[in-house]
């Protein structure tokens, strides 16, 4: 079992403690019997089924829409185009620059155009099919290069004028563009002994949840709306809807089924909006599911970035500049692109002290399905740069690898770049653990020969970082009649399992058993705002808004207890099992269910303790830093990981098998460790796609591969032989109980960390992923 | 019924599923994913990709297990289908159950029920599966969330429970 991968640097749980062991996850009954509901699992009375109608040009303007043939389907209720939107309306995390969908123009292939409500599903697809759209073709643009160029088609004809949250500089083809100095980094290249230089290349990924998106709206006889959906957060959908639809937040409510996991792909919107303008139309409860390849074609993927990364260090292997240039195919719209480029320039220099750093770069529109969020949020792109320059640095200057990265690695009180002080850090020891645990310093186990003739292995190492943070969470915790406690946060469980681990933190901090605290599902009507299940923030910011809703209550609790015992609140403590007791002597003591009886019925009403918070420590210090186009101001306390790999390559096919994979996280404390280890396991695997199979595939300006056919990603016939995780617990002092997060840190380094095993294993650097046989056999024995 | 359902051609067929005899309408080319799912509501068996592949609808037609979403109805008639629905009572079943749930061999659980169906039947034909044979039997469901690990530790446990379950009685 996975507790004995727990390198625990606590104290281990008590038996009255909740955190800090392993709970099976609350939702185990339902899922393990079939009885679970995701999205597509629901029915209403009268419900009908909708399909969508997808752009088959790159850039066109619509110039009408024949609906004859497709009406005439009997069976069909309701149909909707981009006549039923208002210009006025559009929505974007950042930039507000997309209609609920296609509206005057089609910016991507697969764009959706239009939509239809029927009878069944069968129907609603064929009268879809009918739908004709008179398109004005326009020039696409593809590639982001291309599309800088001056004269360039433009995929939005003003993309200035658009409404946005933060200075984003948008013009022309530009989405966004981002800049942050520290230090002098053009004096200091001279101070360098050795600087080396790189451009590397990255491509998209498909989250490939394996439930696809869809929705499910319903409107009542007033007009109000309810939305179900495959979402991450049931208030960012009731944003994006209400903006891109122009309705008042009061008409619309959400709420949540199970999800079929979500990396990133069901932050913002995707069906959402489409599907409550057909139930509004229909004036009936409408359910959309997307097809495979639809949900491929129309959702959102990971960036492709093109990086050029220049490092210069001293003989010693001091690291004293980096440069980092980005360039991000943002796709046609902008969802959470400047999010991801500030980011990701924020973490271009690693977990390691550069005292000289300039990082810049754009979010390019083209005339491509929109990049959006996805686990890691650009950390896995930068870190496949960085990191395979600091091998490169330890190969050139003669030092060892584990050395060059200790010597530079940040410790427990050095700022981040930008200057926030980093207040936990375990970097240090989850290296000494996949150094160790792999075995890579072993020169028995060394780089060598394969099992077999014509193979060559090798071990490669990379170090990475992750915030845990960002925007508001609340909590509410009320005292149920019979003592027990009801939670509510409104953040949404993907499949990580946050509604077991906040259940855990409240439970531990009320001192419950698991069971006598209930966790409310997110409903934009009843819960309290949460900004939503992404940037790896549940556990930690939400958890945090949990202890001190919690607090809340136990002051109440105390109140009560005081007048009921006679005696003062701070002579109280709460025992284990819901009772508040006289401190040192445990006989005198009241229950919870004594203490709510008269809570509500005699004194002080039902007892709620609530709680808001914003992380709010800047990032950037304006004394040491400039910044230019800074999406957000705060971000987040930092995570650490440490991940070693040991790969085996076929020189004679290309083909890398990875033998082994130690990924090590520094996860502040670990609320459920099997559940954390499950993040760094799922984590890597999906990494290890990324790395070398995994690549959506764009044949002119239509996606080539929207299947599971043609888009494989990793099965269990393929995962390494040895996959290990490890939980390193640094305690951060302003988390709950010291946590901080795993959702997203252990996919960072994956990519970074087997580009240098194939490299130790052959002496090929590879800049491109994925890493494919092709690529490997081609930077092995390049072709004469 | 919809008039439109007769107009594709649909016609009342008896499928035999989980025991019990149901009458359904399906056209020729309906698939038993869609009847099972949208005219029983019997969900537990998912769609994620309607092509055969990522395996998130396996069922169980005549002791095989098959893909839903690539077999017609109509070719069911006759047949004995399970699905995770139907088979909740078996021993092999409960000590799935059993593993995933310490194992934590789940976290969004949408590839779950398609896992069990083919860990079940692994689990009939082989009460003592070693690694390799347990990646090649579940390699046919796709799982996005764990990384697999889990779940191959739990199909170990569950066939040691119930080898030792089997010794016992």
């Amino acid at each position: 079992m996975s507790e004995k991968l727990h390198e625990r640097t606590r104290a281990a749980p008590k038996e009255s403690d909740t955190v800090g062991k392993s709970a099976a996850p609350l939702e185990a009954a339902e899922k393990l019997s079939g009885r679970a509901q995701y999205i597509a699992d629901l029915y209403r009375p009268g419900m009908l089924y909708g399909a969508i109608a997808q752009s088959t040009y790159a850039n066109a303007r619509i110039r009408g829409y024949d609906l004859t043939a497709a009406r005439a389907l009997k069976g069909v209720r309701a149909i909707v185009t981009g006549d039923d939107l208002d210009d006025a309306h559009r929505m974007g995390a950042f930039i507000k620059d997309e209609p609920a969908f296609a509206k005057g123009k089609v910016r991507y292939v697969g764009e959706i155009v239009a939509a239809v409500a029927a009878d069944t599903e069968e129907i609603a697809r064929a009268a879809a099919r009918l739908i004709r759209v008179d398109y004005e073709p326009l020039d696409a643009v593809l590639d982001p290069v291309d599309a800088l160029r001056p004269g360039s088609a433009l995929v939005h004809d003003d993309a200035s004028s658009y409404a946005k949250v933060f200075d984003a500089g948008t013009q022309g083809n530009v989405c966004s563009r981002t800049s942050f100095r520290e230090g002098d980094v053009e004096r200091a290249w001279a101070d360098c002994d050795l600087v080396v230089e790189g451009e590397f290349q990255t491509q998209a990924q498909a989250h490939l949840s394996i439930e696809p998106c869809g929705a499910l709206a319903e409107i009542d006889a007033a007009g109000r709306v309810t939305l179900w959906s495959a979402n991450q957060s049931v208030f960012r959908v009731q944003a994006s809807v209400c903006e891109s639809l122009g309705l008042p937040m009061t008409r619309l409510r959400c709420q949540t089924p199970r999800i079929g996991a979500g990396f990133g792909n069901k932050m913002e919107a995707h069906v959402q909006p489409v599907t409550v303008l057909l139930a509004i139309k229909a004036r009936r409860p409408v359910k959309l599911i997307l097809s495979r390849e639809e949900d491929f074609e129309t959702v959102r993927c990971r960036h492709p970035f093109r990086i050029r990364m220049k490092t210069g260090v001293r003989k010693d292997g001091t690291l004293l500049a980096r440069e980092t240039e980005l360039l991000l195919d943002g796709g046609a719209y902008g969802d959470d692109s400047p999010g991801v480029l500030g980011y990701a320039l924020l973490m271009s220099c690693g977990p390691y002290r550069i005292p000289n750093v300039h990082a810049h770069g754009q979010v390019v529109y083209t005339n491509k399905l929109r990049s959006g969020a996805f686990r890691g949020f650009g950390v896995p792109q930068v870190t496949f740069a960085s990191e395979q320059q600091l091998d490169e640095i330890a190969g050139r200057l003669g030092i060892d690898r584990v050395a060059l990265r200790r010597r530079n690695m940040m410790v427990e009180g050095d700022p981040w770049f930008g200057g926030q002080r980093v207040q936990s850090n375990g970097l240090a020891q989850c290296l000494d653990i996949v150094e160790r645990e792999s075995g890579m310093g072993d020169a028995q186990r060394g780089a060598g020969a394969g099992t077999q003739p014509g193979r060559r292995r090798g071990f490669g190492v990379a170090l990475t970082a992750h915030i845990s943070g960002l925007l508001s969470s609340s909590a509410i915790v009320r005292v149920l009649e019979d003592g027990s406690v009801l939670l509510n946060t409104g953040a949404v469980d993907i499949g990580q399992g946050s509604n077991t681990v906040l259940t855990q933190i409240c439970a531990q901090a009320l001192k419950l058993p698991i069971e006598q605290v209930a966790i409310a599902s997110p409903d934009t009507d009843g819960s309290p705002y949460n900004w939503g299940t992404t940037a790896s923030r549940v556990t930690y910011v939400t958890g945090r808004c949990v202890t001190q809703a919690a607090a809340e209550v136990e002051k109440k609790l105390k109140e009560h207890g005081s007048e009921m015992l006679e005696c003062g609140p701070d002579d109280l403590e709460l025992l284990p099992g819901g009772k508040v007791a006289i401190k040192g002597v445990p006989q005198k003591a009241v229950s919870f269910a004594e203490i709510s009886g008269r809570a509500h019925w005699a004194a002080g009403g039902p007892i709620i303790g609530t709680n808001a918070w914003v992380f709010d420590q800047k990032t950037f210090d304006p004394k040491r830093s400039t910044v230019l186009g800074l999406p957000f101001p705060q971000i987040g306390v930092f995570s650490f990981g440490a991940t070693a790999v040991e790969v085996e390559v076929d020189e004679v096919t290309g083909r890398v098998q990875v033998l082994g994979g130690w990924s090590a996280c520094d996860l502040g404390y670990a609320i459920n460790p099997a559940m954390a280890t499950g993040q760094i396991e799922g984590a890597f695997v999906q990494g290890m796609g990324y790395a070398l199979i995994e690549e959506m595939v764009w044949d002119g300006a239509r996606l080539a591969n929207p299947s599971l056919m043609d888009y494989k990603i990793p099965t269990m016939a393929e995962f390494p032989g040895t996959l290990r995780a490890y939980l390193v617990e640094s305690e951060e002092p302003s988390g709950p109980f010291g946590a901080k997060s795993v959702g997203e840190i252990g996919i960072n380094a994956v990519a970074a960390a087997i580009a240098n095993a194939v490299a130790d294993a052959t002496g090929a650097r590879l800049c491109r992923l994925p890493m494919t046989a092709e690529r490997v056999l081609d930077a092995v024995a390049p072709a004469t | 019924m919809s008039p439109a359902d007769t107009a594709n051609g649909a016609s009342s067929i008896v499928l035999r599923i989980n025991g019990e005899e149901m009458v359904v309408r399906a056209a020729l080319h309906d698939t038993l994913l869609t009847v099972v799912r949208d005219q029983l509501q019997q969900t537990a068996a998912k769609r994620g990709c309607n092509q055969g592949v990522c395996g998130a609808c396996t069922v169980e037609i005549d002791g095989r297990t098959a893909r839903a979403c690539l077999t017609l109805a109509h070719a069911c008639v006759g047949a004995e289908i399970r699905t995770l629905e139907g088979v909740q009572d078996e021993p092999a079943v409960a000590a799935l159950q059993d593993a995933f749930t310490a194992e934590q061999a789940f976290q969004c659980g949408f590839c779950t029920p398609g896992m069990l169906m083919s860990a079940r039947s692994l689990l009939e034909h082989n009460r003592c599966p070693d690694e390799s044979q347990i990646r090649t039997a579940l390699s046919g469901n796709l799982c996005r969330c764990t990384g697999y690990v889990k779940i191959v530790a739990a199909v170990r446990s569950a066939a040691d429970a119930l080898r030792q379950e089997e010794a016992a009685s």
